[in-house]
């Protein structure tokens, strides 16, 4: 399993998977040892892993991974509706259908690159938000989104046991998946995802979707046809973002169109900036600081902003709350804008070159210690 | 056939917004290579220059309702309309075109701010993240403008003379029951305007050959002792200046509201991309063929037969275009290829 990975790459994979393992931990200084929330962290560091492997390798810039994201939403809720709410045959659904739509986008908008390839996108995933929102209902269920109901079919669910009064929830083998078990069932996925992403960066598959990011036009000189190597690619990061789809179901039955929607995209693509894209583990420190700051803030008000900063005097009490206060509760993604920006323009490898910068500041200066020796080996590891 | 030129005054209005918002990109990319994902912001913009004015004009102090006998009640009579009576009324009433004099240089404003004080320092840098940053830039103005505004729309009436319906009908003598908003009309106009006076800036005046040189070859330009840089960025101001009037104009026909930019931005670049990267008549025919076919698509008729094609119609021929002529319409060799 581990054939071919240096030393490095073992320790990095060992140490993000001890690292997820122990997210409740690590998250209760901050007091985000909650499930729901972690449950998020973990989904959506798939969802950057498999955006990750699209943009940051091949450095082709997907606007509508979302659509594949719902996708695999919906797959994943009508199989808890159609056969069972074991979550086992739902991932797997919702991976595939995901896949296979992933493979028809793709075939068509690798036709193109550059901004082009975007709009496609775009356009696909624009296409298949409004259609969720029209003429598919019967499949999506519009507005209200799809859920769980009471007369749902459920073939495999009902020869064993008996219908229950309320709605059945979601399930591994009889183990409930909300809470910590949910989690852990998240967590072992993502570090699954981790694990493939790992072995797909160092692999000569890897290194050819980096040859294409570098120069496309050489590698074709060469007579390297590179557009199925880009296609497996695209394939791929739209099967992640089918895996978080029908693992934001598993969490949650229930699957609207919003999930698809261009924002979403946009959202994906903040992620991995902020963390640094075509790094490893910058994708997820980005998702994972996304929704734990959008958890935060958002939940805000001027109200709780003025006791949190109640320790000083009245005039300043007020300043501070007319100055933060549209950045928190409804103005959260003002925040996030603004904090995107600056990242782009004075960081665009995101925060792993952030960190990067800060190391090489350090060692500059003659701090030779051993956690400077850390952070380089760990540096090396992720890029 | 009265349905047919309904349908088809709604496609050209909605086309001339779109067409508007898509020269100004396309003059943006072909003047400084720049992305611009926060253009739709700025018709947004625009159009909240006209709530804004709004807002001014009928700025209210209370007074004591005299209709009313039994007891003390107050209404909210506005200052202009307290001060000069009827004058002040219709000045209220004329918001909207009167906001069209503040937007211009305001815009031009913002315009030429943005460029000197974000934009530039993207040049040399990779489209992937020129559109990133603008797209954070268009996320800011939102967020901005959603505190400020709130999310609902906000109506802003066109003004009482026009605001009702021409009766088009009897100039095509089709009969009197055919009639069209006149507001809609005038709109068409001033798009066709607008779009005429952009060409003959660009086309006719020796300030637009050097800008036209300057997209063609800019280091030559740059040689012959030509501050290039300068007049790109007053095109971008102008740019800014003509999304913003657009704005301004489409409120009486569409309330603003804080994404309405992100919603307009989205297809005017699929109308750039459909129209051809850096082709200025491309990018004003796309917008009007693709308001033309999304009118049509949505007519009861087209919807019985493909149901679900109003939603999808534009992209799903951005797709074809793009596949069947990968430079769009009339795209040129060489432009955004990579």
């Amino acid at each position: 399993m581990f054939a071919g990975l240096t030393r490095n790459d073992k320790l990095l994979f060992i140490g993000f998977t001890i690292a997820a393992l122990a997210m409740p931990l690590l998250a209760w200084p901050v007091g985000a040892n909650y499930p729901d929330l972690l449950q998020k962290f973990a989904i959506y560091g798939i969802f950057a892993i498999g955006f990750n492997i699209l943009f940051g390798l091949t450095g082709y810039l997907s606007f509508g991974h979302a659509a594949f994201l719902g996708v695999g939403s919906y797959a994943a809720v009508w199989m808890f509706k159609g056969v069972t709410m074991n979550v086992i045959p739902a991932v797997i659904f919702g991976v595939m259908v995901s896949g296979m739509f992933a493979a028809l986008i793709g075939f068509i908008s690798l036709r193109r690159s550059g901004i082009y390839f975007s709009i496609l996108t775009l356009a696909f995933a624009q296409m298949s938000y409004n259609l969720a929102y029209s003429v598919l209902t019967p499949i999506t269920n519009g507005e209200t989104g799809l859920q769980l109901s009471q007369d749902d079919a459920r073939i495999i669910d009902r020869l064993f046991v008996e219908q229950g009064a309320g709605l059945p929830s979601t399930n591994l083998f009889g183990l409930e998946m909300s809470g910590y078990p949910g989690f852990y069932f998240c967590c072992v996925l993502l570090i699954i995802a981790f694990f493939i992403s790992l072995r797909i960066q160092r692999s000569p598959f890897g290194m050819m979707l980096r040859a294409i990011k570098t120069n496309q036009v050489r590698m074709n000189y060469t007579g390297f046809n590179t557009r199925p190597y880009a296609l497996t690619a695209f394939i791929i990061s739209g099967m992640y973002a089918g895996l978080a789809g029908s693992l934001l179901a598993v969490t949650d039955p229930l699957a609207g169109a919003e999930r698809m929607q261009w924002t979403a995209s946009g959202e994906v693509v903040l992620m991995t900036i902020l963390g640094g894209a075509g790094t490893l583990i910058g994708p997820i420190l980005g998702a994972g600081l996304i929704k734990y700051f959008e958890n935060i803030f958002s939940s805000y008000n001027d109200g709780l902003l003025s006791e949190s900063f109640s320790f000083l005097p009245d005039f300043l009490n007020d300043t501070l709350v007319f100055i933060i206060g549209p950045f928190v509760g409804e103005g959260w993604s003002l925040l996030l804008g603004i904090v995107f920006m600056a990242i782009v323009i004075f960081l665009p490898g995101g925060l792993m070159e952030g960190l990067t910068r800060i190391h090489g500041w350090y060692r500059r200066r003659g701090g030779g210690d051993t956690r400077a020796a850390d952070a380089a080996s760990s540096r090396q590891a992720a890029e | 056939m009265d349905v047919i030129l309904l349908q088809l005054l709604n496609g050209l209005d909605k086309g001339g917004a779109y067409a508007l918002i898509a020269l100004g990109l396309t003059i943006i990319f072909g003047t400084l290579g720049v992305v611009n994902f926060a253009h739709g912001a700025l018709f947004m913009l625009g159009a909240f220059c006209a709530v804004s004015v709004q807002a001014v004009l009928t700025i209210s102090k209370k007074v004591k309702d005299e209709s009313i006998t039994f007891f003390d009640a107050y209404k909210e009579v506005p200052y202009l309309e307290a001060w000069w009576g009827d004058t002040g009324a219709m000045i209220i009433d004329y918001a909207v075109p009167i906001s069209i004099l503040v937007a211009i240089p305001l815009m031009l404003l913002i315009g030429l701010g943005m460029e000197r004080g974000l934009i530039r320092y993207f040049y040399k840098r990779p489209h992937a993240e020129q559109i990133l940053v603008t797209f954070g830039l268009a996320i800011v103005v939102q967020e901005l403008i959603k505190a400020q505004f709130g999310a609902n729309p906000i109506p802003t009436p066109a003004p009482e003379v026009i605001a009702g319906s021409a009766s088009i009908g009897l100039w095509f003598g089709l009969g009197e029951a055919v009639v069209y908003p006149w507001w809609r009309l005038i709109y068409l106009a001033f798009a066709g305007v607008v779009i005429a006076s952009a060409f003959a800036f660009l086309n006719l005046t020796t300030y637009g050959m050097v800008v036209r040189a300057g997209m063609a070859d800019r280091e030559t330009v740059g040689l012959l002792g030509i501050n290039i840089q300068r007049r790109f960025t007053i095109v971008f101001g102008m740019a800014a200046v003509i999304a913003g009037m657009a704005g301004v104009m489409y409120t009486p026909i569409l309330p603003p509201d804080y994404h309405m930019g992100m919603d307009f931005l989205v297809l005017s670049f699929v109308v750039v991309v459909v129209g051809g990267m850096g082709s200025l008549s491309g990018a004003v025919l796309a917008g009007f063929m693709l308001g033309i076919l999304q009118s049509f698509a949505s007519m009861n008729e087209v919807k019985s037969i493909f149901p679900g094609i109003d939603q999808i119609i534009i992209y799903l021929i951005a797709v074809v275009i793009l596949l069947v002529r990968p430079r769009g319409l009339m795209g040129r060799k060489g432009v955004m290829e990579t």
